[in-house]
């Protein structure tokens, strides 16, 4: 109940935001508008900033991390993912969708015991497949809450208003990684070991996507455009739960070149 | 009776004719799903490992020029800015962007080697679209990518693409996003797009 109240609390600073940076005009109550760029000064300059600190620390870090050996490489993948049932499954619940949290609850308690600490993930082999995953800004965005203005946060990259307020409900006791971990003193776990999990996370990331950020860069006249672009895109298909591309394609455009 | 005798040739004849014209056009339509996999089979055969990294650029720009709407998606790309746009400038645009387009594409194709694209079912949006799902199948280096194909079927026979839809991620939107960003950065000059993909393909 408490979690749900913050919720709404947060929802309601959201609509707050997402006014002051439209003119007056609530995109957060209309679905398909175009995500405003409100501060696109500050966040081309964070873009800059994390682009430099990329190429010095992630990209180095993360070409190293692809030497590893594949068994420590999937096994790191392993733990993060488990991890990241912990707000899975919080948020399959707030969209109402108990079929994926029961399959995710499963598979966290399979994969963090008989697949020791997530290290493996025999749930897979029991037929608990893995599924996407949800977090907080995904559950606003299906309670029909706008994206708000696009903001790019530094260190994180990319994110919208709606999605800045899901991370901070994680930080809120929404997380029960970070509660055990950082929030609370429980004796068990440190916070290195929530930062750690967060870093191993975002290197793996960038490490399974060197070429592709590579390719999009070198390819691109306004990489900070094309970035944006494919994040917003992303949310939205995410946000959808749909595996299938027609349900989020908006084919207005492509019409509208019939009528030319 | 020679009446008669004519009528029936000229019924013969316009039975026959009809017979092969629908034949003819049968023979000739493709299903999108078809195309889509002889697209990628040729695609993939120009990224065969025994051509240069050249080679398979040319072969790739001449794959895409036979079947990708390259106007259409300049047209698309271009989006709201076309109706303020002079004959002139839009005759400077497409001819620039069809050469930004070759370039990248080509580029962004022939890193690949080999691929192996599996094409599976297909979606028909409208006369006008359909879209056809296919995998890139998985390597040791990197896990299944999914890929949609937007294809234009307004004239059956003459299937062309208009859009990649990648993991959910249409490139053709984001092409777009990316031009109409420098344009507003720019107060709405639709020259520094056109200065910017100059400077692009002379690099």
């Amino acid at each position: 109940m408490k979690k749900i109240l913050v919720l709404l609390l947060l929802s309601t600073l959201l609509s707050f935001s997402a006014n002051a940076g439209t003119d007056g005009e609530n995109s957060l109550s209309k679905k398909n508008q175009p995500v405003k760029d409100c501060f696109e000064g500050l966040n081309r300059g964070i873009f800059a900033f994390n682009k430099g600190l990329d190429n010095v620390i992630f990209e180095p870090i993360a070409k190293g991390y692809r030497k590893l050996p594949m068994p420590i490489k999937l096994g790191a993948n392993n733990v993060v993912s488990n991890l990241s049932n912990l707000i899975t499954v919080p948020n399959n619940f707030l969209q109402g969708d108990m079929g994926n949290a029961g399959n995710n609850t499963a598979r966290f308690a399979i994969n963090s015991t008989v697949g020791i600490l997530g290290l493996w993930d025999p749930a897979s082999r029991l037929g608990f497949e893995k599924e996407g995953k949800e977090d907080y800004g995904q559950t606003l965005g299906k309670w029909g809450i706008g994206a708000g203005c696009y903001v790019v946060l530094p260190v994180l990259g990319p994110s919208t208003a709606r999605d800045a307020v899901g991370s901070l409900a994680a930080l809120m006791g929404g997380d029960a990684w970070y509660n055990v971990t950082v929030r609370n003193n429980t004796h068990y776990f440190r916070d290195f070991d929530y930062y750690a999990s967060r870093a191993t996370s975002g290197i793996d990331f960038r490490a399974k996507n060197i070429e592709s950020f590579d390719n999009l860069e070198k390819n691109s006249m306004d990489f900070y455009a094309s970035v944006k672009s494919l994040y917003l895109q992303d949310r939205e298909k995410k946000i959808s739960n749909s595996k299938k591309a027609t349900n989020t394609l908006d084919d207005s455009d492509w019409e509208e070149l019939e009528t030319k | 009776m020679i009446n008669l005798g004519c009528n029936k040739i000229l019924i013969r004849f316009f039975l026959t004719s009809l017979i092969l014209l629908l034949f003819v056009e049968k023979s000739f339509s493709i299903e999108p799903n078809v195309f889509i996999q002889s697209t990628v089979n040729r695609a993939s055969a120009a990224l065969s490992e025994s051509f240069t990294k050249e080679e398979k650029i040319k072969k790739l720009k001449n794959i895409a020029k036979e079947t990708v709407d390259i106007r259409g998606i300049g047209l698309y790309t271009i989006g709201k800015y076309k109706k303020s746009m002079s004959n002139k400038e839009m005759s400077v645009y497409l001819h620039l962007f069809e050469k930004y387009f070759l370039k990248t594409f080509a580029d962004r194709l022939s890193e690949y080697t080999n691929p192996k694209v599996s094409v599976n079912d297909s979606q028909k949006l409208n006369e006008n679209y359909t879209i056809v799902s296919s995998i890139l199948v998985a390597t040791k280096k990197r896990a299944e990518i999914k890929i949609d194909w937007r294809v234009y079927t307004k004239d059956p026979q003459n299937l062309v693409i208009r859009d990649l839809i990648i993991e959910g991620l249409s490139l053709a939107r984001t092409q777009k996003e990316e031009f109409n960003s420098i344009i507003q950065s720019n107060n709405g000059d639709i020259n520094a797009l056109f200065n910017n993909l100059r400077k692009f393909l002379n690099n």
